[in-house]
């Protein structure tokens, strides 16, 4: 049978129908809401970073330092005072030295891919015209398993760069500006002066126009060769089983090897935050959203409360503790919370399917349909039972310890 | 007969910038199965002796024994459980709850005090109706009730957990002539028949004269002498019971 509290509340609720379901309504509202601007939000924040985490390297170790290295006069003499004038910087060849030895490290660790690149700025000319580009040299077997690139390819292949080591992958946006097409020659030239004419043997496209003009693969051998590097590259790209690691694994590569390994995590920092204040701005709203119901609720419970104070001074003088009182206006925000969060979890799931199959079109890029990115996850779902269930209770708690302060006789007195 | 109720030098003030004494230094016993009327003139104290003698308000001096229990230090979850226990209450407005059933009014305190299962309790109530005259209106809310129905059903519920002493403030007061009478006598029947000890608060100097004893109050204190003027005849006399 149920408890007694549970049976009062049960009726009093019952009584009201009206009054309740308009609370019911703003709970089911506020907590629908919550879940479906929760689940976009979280579903664009997901989306978002998979893009990130997908069209970037997890780690990047480049040829650079943290901080500059000390002169050789103030590494033997560090407690000196050393002051060397007209000071000749050795000149070396830039790039990570030894490359390959500490590229054997980095395959060493763990749960990750890597692919060494060596990359340089060229002049690309094509009847007539000029136009800078990124030229990245490349491992195509290694390359494939740290970058997306291999499935933007929409024709030739990166394979077919080990079989031709005079041939370019180019981005489509590249072929529609200089009206290019697979099999034609470029000429390729680098700040050293050296000229080569390399043959497109592949096209890719990422949708990214300014990355589709600039950008083009070679080998890794002949990228060295042409930007007079030999036996150096300046890249490490790194891609991990969980990106989330990519902070402390960077942490340990750059312990061991000295060179900048910038995790995608540190790289997209300003991002992050972003999508942090992003992320707060919409649970405030959301949240303010049930604060709103939540009134709803005290509203009503509060109302009850005034029009059973006769109810509640003859229960306290049939022996009723105060305590038994409260029980039964918390039991019904309770009731009202707990009806309003699951009406509203169904809700919220309604309208995640709504939105789930909003199709939208990208401009330019035809036959591509986006569709809005969703989290569907539960614990978004508890989240917005917990805050419905919190706001709810604490708005009946107030009125229900009100109601349970009515002193039996100033309202037995007043009463006829 | 042994003293069910004792009340010594009880004072109950308003505390306030000008405080007010609703009873000043009261004192008296009240016997089992006695049936006590409290009667005085219009804020003389009655109500405010009756709701300190039911536990319900908290004697600024004084103290209270009840069946021989000191209820002077009991905090008010104590004084809850021996109302709930020992003592019943009828008001002059009936406080039935208006969304319960006659049978779910009654249900309530047994429920409460848990000294039955729901089915014992069910029971008990429906045996207590029949006593009242109100079986076959179980399943009935409040608002299908007489006046003196709804009293009869209050009456019912103030013995649900088959307490000593059941305290009635005016309970008539709202009645017409022909359901004061019966409510009454069914308290009355209570004292006589079922051993109950009943505390009444009346300005209804006829229903007075069904009690055994009259208890005058004047200005908050009780008054051996004060006789209301159509008691005369019949001789009862105003006066507390001694220790």
């Amino acid at each position: 049978m149920m408890p007694l509290a549970l049976r009062i509340a049960v009726t009093h609720i019952l009584a009201r129908k009206r009054q309740t379901l308009v609370s019911l309504s703003g709970i089911v509202l506020g907590t629908a809401f919550f879940i479906a601007v929760s689940a976009l939000m979280r579903g664009s924040e997901q989306d978002f970073i998979r893009r990130l985490i997908d069209n970037s390297a997890h780690i990047t170790v480049s040829d650079d330092f943290r901080s500059a290295g000390l002169q050789p006069a103030a590494e033997r003499w560090p407690e000196a005072v050393v002051a060397i004038r007209g000071v000749k910087p050795q000149r070396e060849v830039r790039g990570i030295r030894n490359y390959r030895e500490k590229l054997r490290y980095v395959e060493s660790l763990p749960d990750l891919r890597v692919a060494p690149v060596l990359t340089g700025s060229v002049v690309l000319t094509f009847a007539g015209r000029v136009q800078g580009m990124t030229l990245s040299g490349v491992i195509p077997a290694t390359i494939a398993d740290v970058t997306t690139i291999e499935e933007k390819i929409v024709a030739g292949s990166l394979d077919a760069l080990a079989a031709n080591p005079n041939g370019i992958v180019v981005g489509q946006g590249l072929i529609g500006k200089f009206r290019l097409a697979m099999g034609r020659n470029l000429a390729v030239a680098t700040s050293e002066g050296a000229v080569r004419t390399l043959k497109i043997v592949g096209i890719f496209r990422t949708g990214n126009a300014a990355y589709d003009e600039t950008q083009g693969y070679v080998l890794l051998k002949r990228a060295q060769t042409l930007l007079d590097r030999p036996n150096r590259v300046n890249r490490f790209i790194i891609q991990l089983d969980d990106p989330y690691r990519a902070r402390e694994v960077a942490r340990q590569i750059e312990q061991r090897i000295g060179y900048k390994s910038v995790s995608w995590i540190e790289a997209s920092e300003d991002i992050m935050s972003l999508l942090l204040v992003r992320n707060i701005i919409m649970y405030t709203v959301v949240i303010a959203i049930l604060l709103v119901a939540a009134f709803g609720i005290y509203n009503t419970i509060s109302t009850i409360v005034m029009e059973k104070t006769r109810d509640i001074a003859i229960l306290k003088s049939m022996g009723f503790h105060a305590r038994d009182i409260r029980n039964i206006f918390v039991a019904e925000g309770v009731i009202v919370g707990l009806c309003g969060s699951l009406g509203g979890a169904l809700a919220g799931l309604g309208l995640m399917h709504v939105l789930g199959r909003i199709s939208i079109r990208v401009p330019d890029m035809p036959g591509d349909l986006t569709h809005l990115p969703l989290d569907r996850s539960l614990d978004q779902f508890m989240l917005a039972f917990a805050f419905a269930m919190i706001a709810t209770i604490v708005a009946s708690f107030l009125p229900a310890r009100k109601g349970a302060r009515v002193h039996p006789v100033t309202i037995l007195r007043g009463a006829t | 007969m042994s003293a069910v109720l004792v009340a010594e030098n009880l004072r109950r003030t308003l505390p306030g910038v000008v405080p007010v004494t609703l009873i000043d230094d009261a004192s008296l016993v009240i016997d089992r199965g006695e049936f006590v009327a409290i009667m005085g003139p219009s804020g003389s104290g009655k109500s405010s002796l009756l709701y300190l003698l039911g536990l319900l308000d908290v004697p600024t001096s004084g103290r209270i024994e009840l069946d021989g229990e000191d209820t002077t230090a009991f905090d008010e979850n104590r004084l809850a459980d021996v109302r709930l226990r020992k003592l019943g209450f009828v008001f002059q407005f009936h406080f039935l709850l208006a969304e319960f059933t006659v049978l779910d009014n009654m249900l309530l305190p047994m429920l409460r005090l848990g000294r039955l299962d729901p089915q014992a309790a069910a029971e008990r109530a429906h045996g207590l109706l029949a006593l009242l005259g109100m079986d076959g209106h179980s399943h009935k809310r409040p608002g299908q009730l007489s006046g003196g129905q709804r009293q009869r059903v209050a009456i019912a519920r103030a013995l649900a957990n088959d307490p000593l002493v059941i305290l009635a403030d005016e309970p008539t007061g709202n009645l017409d002539s022909h359901s004061a009478a019966n409510v009454q006598k069914i308290l009355r029947t209570l004292v006589d028949e079922h051993g109950k000890t009943v505390i009444t608060v009346t300005h209804d100097a006829a229903f007075a004269g069904r009690a055994d004893r009259l208890i005058g109050i004047v200005d908050g204190r009780i008054d051996p002498h004060w006789v209301p003027p159509t008691l005369a005849p019949v001789g009862i006399q105003a006066t507390p019971k001694s220790q």
